[in-house]
C-alpha cells in the first residue's frame, strides 16, 4: 500500500453568514492549504469536494457548483458524501485517489454555507427523514439527538452536569482557535440554565449553523517527503454506515463508530488505542457526541467517558487531549467543513504547528473522527508523524 | 502497470417511463438482488465496500446515503455516496481496489425520475443562483444554445442530429429494458415538435425509472467467480468547462476523460482499437459532440458518418445499440451505468438481438447533464 501524507491546510473563518458565497469560501480555504505548502493549482492532480445537504447552500449537484472555487476546473473530481460524516470522509477519499497510483497529489476541500436557508437551516433537516414513515412527524435534528442523549444517559447512569463538562472545555479550547466562531468562557451552570431546546438538550450543548470551508493537500509519500520534513501520515481510514432503521437500533452505543475505528486501527497498526492514540478530535456536534464518540472508537469505556472528562485526562494538557481545537462546539459547525477542520488540528497538533492550542508533549498519533447521517455513520482517520 | 480490476457481476431492473408499484428501494433491492446472483458473491460476507451514486434534489431526500445500506446489503459495512454518476462511482471502486484496502465494490445508481413533479425546477437548481439562475432558463434551452454553438463551430448539421436520434430510437428496439424505443426515421424527428432551438421533442431524450448494481474486483478475487470478467482496461473522469465553457462547445470534459482512461488503457489509436461505443446522447447533437471528443471522429466528421451508417449496429463503429438515453430513457446518474450494462452484455456475448460480432474492447462515456461539464469514460474488454 503507497504511504499517502497530508502535506498542507487551510481553514475559513467560521461565522454565522458569510458575505462570500460557497465557492468564494471554497476558494480562501483551498488557495491557504495550496500556500501552505507551497504549491500551486498545476501541482494538483485531483479535486475531491466534499459538502452535505445540498438544501442548505440551495443549489443542486452542489459539487458541480463549488468545483470552480475548489480549483477542479480542468480535472477528475468527485464529491464524496455521507451526510455530517463527510469531513473526515474526506480524506478517506483523497487516501484511495493517491494510494490507488493514479494520482500523486489531490486537493480536497470541504465547504459548508447553511445561512442559505431561510427561514433556519434546522427546517432543512426535515428532508433527511423517511417520507413515509417519519416526515409526517416533523422531525428535527435536535429532537432525535434529544433521542439519544436520553438513552445514552439512562443507560449509563449519566447526569446533564457531566455532559455540560464538554461544552465548557471545548469552548474554552476554541479561544484560542483564529476561526472560532462562538468561543467563550462557560460554566457548567452556565449550560444548565441555558434555554431548553428539546429536553435534555439546552442551547450550550449544541453547535451552532456555521459557514465556512477547510482544505487539505494529500500527497504520495515521495511528493511529501520533497514538500515537508514533517508529513503527517493517513495511516489509517475507516468508514462505516449502518441501517437506516435508526429506530431499531440501541442509541446508547455507536457501533458503526467502533466498526469505523476497528478498520482504521488495523490499517494503522493500533491495537492499544488507549495507549497508542495521543490526541483525538471526534465529532462534537453536541456535548453528549464527544463522550459518545470517545466510547465508540474504543478510547473509553462504555459509559466511561464522562469521569475522563472530570478527571481532566480530556484536557490540553492531560493525558488524552480531546478535541483541543475547541471542536464544532466551539470553533462552529459547517457540516462538511467542521468534520475536514478536525483533520487539519490534527495535521497542525502533530506538527507542533497548532499555536496557542499546541498540546504539550510532541504528539506523535492523532485520531480524528465525523458522524452523520440518521445516527449512522463513522468515518475515522488516524494520522502519524515519524 | 495500472492495476487489473474486473467488473465480475450487473444487474439491473427493467428501465420503464414510471413505476408506480414501486419505491426506489425496491427497485435498488432487485438490481442489487440480480447483480449478486450474477456474480455469485454473497453481499454480507464478500462485498467488502459499497457505493452509491446520486444527488439528493434528484431523490427528494437530504442525506440519501441514508436510505441506501439496507436494500443492496451494505448495513452495517462501508459505504458512502459520490456525488456523481456512475462511472465515476466506479472510478472510486476503482481506486478503493487498487489502494488495496479491499478487493470488491458493489456500485449502485438509479433514476426515480418519475416522482419528480418539477423536473424544470430541478434542473433550475444546478444553475449558479447568483449569475445564471434569476435569468429563468430552462435546462434544455440552454443545451439548445450549446447545440447551436457546436453545430456551427464544428460543421455537422441540424439533420445529422436527427439521424442520430432515430438510429439510437430504433435501435431500442431490440432492447427489452428500454424505455422510449420506437420505429422512426430522421424526418419524423425533424418534424416533431419544436422543443428547444434548434431541437426538436425527439431530439431531447425523456425520463426513466430503473436501477443498476455493478459488482467490481481484484484480478484475483475475479478468477474465482463464475462469470468471464470483463476487465476495467482504462478509466477517466474530468470538469472541465460547463455553461460558459469557452472550448467552442467541444465537450472537453470528454476529450480530458477519454485521455486519462486511453493512457491507462494503452490505447493509442482509439478508433482502430475500440470496437464499440455508448455515449452520452441526453441529447442527439451530444452524441456526435462527444463522439469527436473521444478522438472517435475528427472535428465535423461524426455527422456524416453517422448519416452514411458508420455508427449503426452493422456499421463500422457501432454507437449506442442500447439504444443510448434517446431509446432507452434518461436516467440521471444511472445513465451512465446503463452504458457499461450493455457494454459489458456485448463483451460477455449476451446482447442477444443486440449482439455484435466484434467486442473485444468497449468504451461507455457519461455526462452529467446540464449544466455541467463533467464527464467520465470507461475502456472495457473481454481480456
Amino acid at each position: 500500500m503507497r504511504r499517502v501524507a497530508v502535506v498542507g491546510a487551510g481553514l475559513t473563518r467560521f461565522m454565522r453568514r458569510a458575505q462570500e458565497s460557497g465557492t468564494e469560501l471554497s476558494w480562501l480555504a483551498a488557495s491557504q492549504a495550496l500556500a501552505s505548502c507551497g504549491l500551486g493549482l498545476k501541482d494538483v492532480d485531483s479535486v475531491a469536494i466534499g459538502s452535505a445537504p445540498d438544501a442548505f447552500d440551495g443549489v443542486h449537484m452542489k459539487g458541480e457548483y463549488l468545483t470552480p472555487g475548489a480549483g477542479g476546473w480542468g480535472r477528475p473530481v468527485t464529491r464524496p458524501y455521507a451526510g455530517g460524516g463527510t469531513g473526515v470522509l474526506m480524506p478517506i477519499h483523497a487516501w484511495h485517489h493517491v494510494a490507488s497510483g493514479l494520482f500523486d497529489v489531490c486537493l480536497v476541500v470541504a465547504e459548508e454555507k447553511m445561512s442559505t436557508c431561510h427561514p433556519h437551516p434546522q427546517g432543512a433537516f426535515v428532508t433527511i427523514f423517511d417520507n413515509f414513515l417519519e416526515r409526517p412527524l416533523e422531525p428535527n435534528l435536535i429532537w432525535i439527538f434529544a433521542l439519544e442523549m436520553q438513552r445514552y444517559m439512562q443507560t449509563y447512569g449519566i447526569t446533564k452536569e457531566e455532559i455540560a463538562l464538554v461544552s465548557v472545555k471545548n469552548k474554552r479550547n476554541a479561544l484560542d482557535h483564529p476561526s472560532a466562531q462562538v468561543a467563550e468562557e462557560i460554566t457548567v451552570k452556565d449550560v444548565m440554565e441555558s434555554e431548553v431546546m428539546v429536553s435534555p438538550v439546552n442551547r450550550l450543548d449544541v453547535s451552532p449553523v456555521s459557514d465556512g470551508a477547510a482544505a487539505i493537500v494529500i500527497a504520495a509519500e515521495d511528493v511529501a517527503r520533497r514538500l515537508t520534513d514533517k508529513p503527517v501520515w493517513l495511516d489509517g481510514v475507516g468508514w462505516n454506515l449502518d441501517t437506516a432503521y435508526w429506530t431499531n437500533r440501541d442509541l446508547a452505543f455507536p457501533a458503526y463508530v467502533e466498526r469505523a475505528a476497528r478498520m482504521a486501527y488495523k490499517m494503522a497498526g493500533i491495537t492499544e488505542p488507549r495507549k497508542q492514540i495521543n490526541i483525538v478530535e471526534p465529532y462534537d456536534p453536541f456535548s453528549y457526541k464527544e463522550l459518545h464518540h470517545l466510547e465508540g472508537l474504543l478510547l473509553a469505556d462504555k459509559g466511561g467517558a464522562p469521569k475522563l472528562t472530570a478527571d481532566g485526562v480530556t484536557q490540553r494538557n492531560g493525558d488524552m487531549p480531546v478535541c483541543p481545537s475547541g471542536g464544532l462546539l466551539g470553533v462552529g459547525n459547517p457540516i462538511a467543513a467542521a468534520g475536514l477542520m478536525k483533520v487539519a488540528e490534527i495535521f497542525w497538533q502533530l506538527r507542533g504547528e497548532a499555536g496557542r492550542r499546541q498540546v504539550p508533549g510532541q504528539p506523535k498519533v492523532g485520531l480524528a473522527q465525523a458522524w452523520g447521517d440518521l445516527m449512522q455513520v463513522g468515518t475515522v482517520v488516524v494520522m502519524r508523524v515519524d | 502497470m495500472p492495476t487489473k480490476v474486473a467488473i465480475v457481476g450487473v444487474g439491473h431492473t427493467t428501465f420503464r417511463a414510471t413505476s408506480p408499484g414501486l419505491s426506489y428501494k425496491e427497485l435498488m433491492f432487485e438490481a442489487a438482488t440480480r447483480a449478486y446472483a450474477d456474480a455469485g458473491l454473497d453481499p454480507r460476507g464478500e462485498i467488502d465496500s459499497f457505493l452509491t451514486c446520486s444527488e439528493d434534489l434528484a431523490e427528494g431526500t437530504s442525506i440519501f446515503d441514508e436510505y441506501v445500506p439496507d436494500q443492496i446489503g451494505g448495513a452495517e459495512r462501508p459505504v458512502y455516496t459520490v456525488g456523481g454518476d456512475t462511472i465515476q462511482g466506479m472510478a472510486t471502486a476503482y481506486m478503493q481496489i487498487a489502494s488495496g484496502i479491499v478487493g470488491v465494490v458493489a456500485v449502485e445508481a438509479h433514476s426515480k425520475a418519475s416522482n419528480l413533479e418539477t423536473p424544470g425546477a430541478l434542473h433550475a437548481f444546478a444553475l449558479d443562483p447568483v449569475f445564471v439562475r434569476p435569468l429563468g432558463f430552462n435546462a434544455h434551452a440552454l443545451a439548445g444554445l450549446e447545440a447551436s454553438m457546436y453545430l456551427s463551430s464544428s460543421g455537422n448539421s441540424r439533420e445529422q442530429c436527427a439521424h442520430v436520434a432515430a438510429k439510437n430510437r430504433r435501435n431500442a428496439l431490440a432492447n427489452p429494458s428500454a424505455a422510449h424505443a420506437a420505429a422512426v426515421n430522421p424526418e419524423d424527428v425533424l418534424a416533431s415538435p419544436p422543443a428547444f432551438e434548434p431541437l426538436s421533442d425527439l431530439d431531447v431524450s425523456a425520463p426513466a425509472d430503473g436501477a443498476l448494481v455493478i459488482v467490481l474486483a481484484t484480478e484475483e478475487r475475479a478468477k474465482k467467480l463464475k462469470r468471464q470478467p470483463v476487465w476495467v482496461r482504462g478509466i477517466g473522469w474530468a470538469t472541465v468547462g460547463g455553461l460558459t465553457a469557452a472550448d467552442g462547445a467541444s465537450a472537453a470534459y470528454a476529450r480530458s476523460a477519454a485521455e486519462m482512461a486511453y493512457r491507462m488503457a494503452g490505447i493509442r489509436d482509439p478508433r482502430r482499437e475500440i470496437d464499440f461505443a455508448e455515449v452520452d446522447d441526453t441529447y442527439s447533437f451530444k452524441e456526435l459532440q462527444h463522439l469527436e471528443a473521444l478522438g472517435l471522429f475528427g472535428r465535423g466528421r461524426a455527422g456524416p458518418a453517422t448519416a452514411e451508417g458508420a455508427t449503426a449496429r452493422d456499421g463500422d463503429l457501432p454507437v449506442n445499440v442500447s439504444g443510448g438515453s434517446l431509446g432507452v430513457g434518461q436516467l440521471f446518474e444511472a445513465s451512465g451505468g446503463q452504458r457499461v450494462i450493455e457494454a459489458v452484455a456485448q463483451l460477455r456475448g449476451e446482447a442477444g438481438p443486440r449482439q455484435l460480432k466484434k467486442t473485444k474492447t468497449g468504451l461507455a462515456q457519461s455526462w452529467r447533464g446540464v449544466p455541467t461539464g463533467t464527464g467520465a469514460v470507461v475502456v472495457l474488454s473481454r481480456e
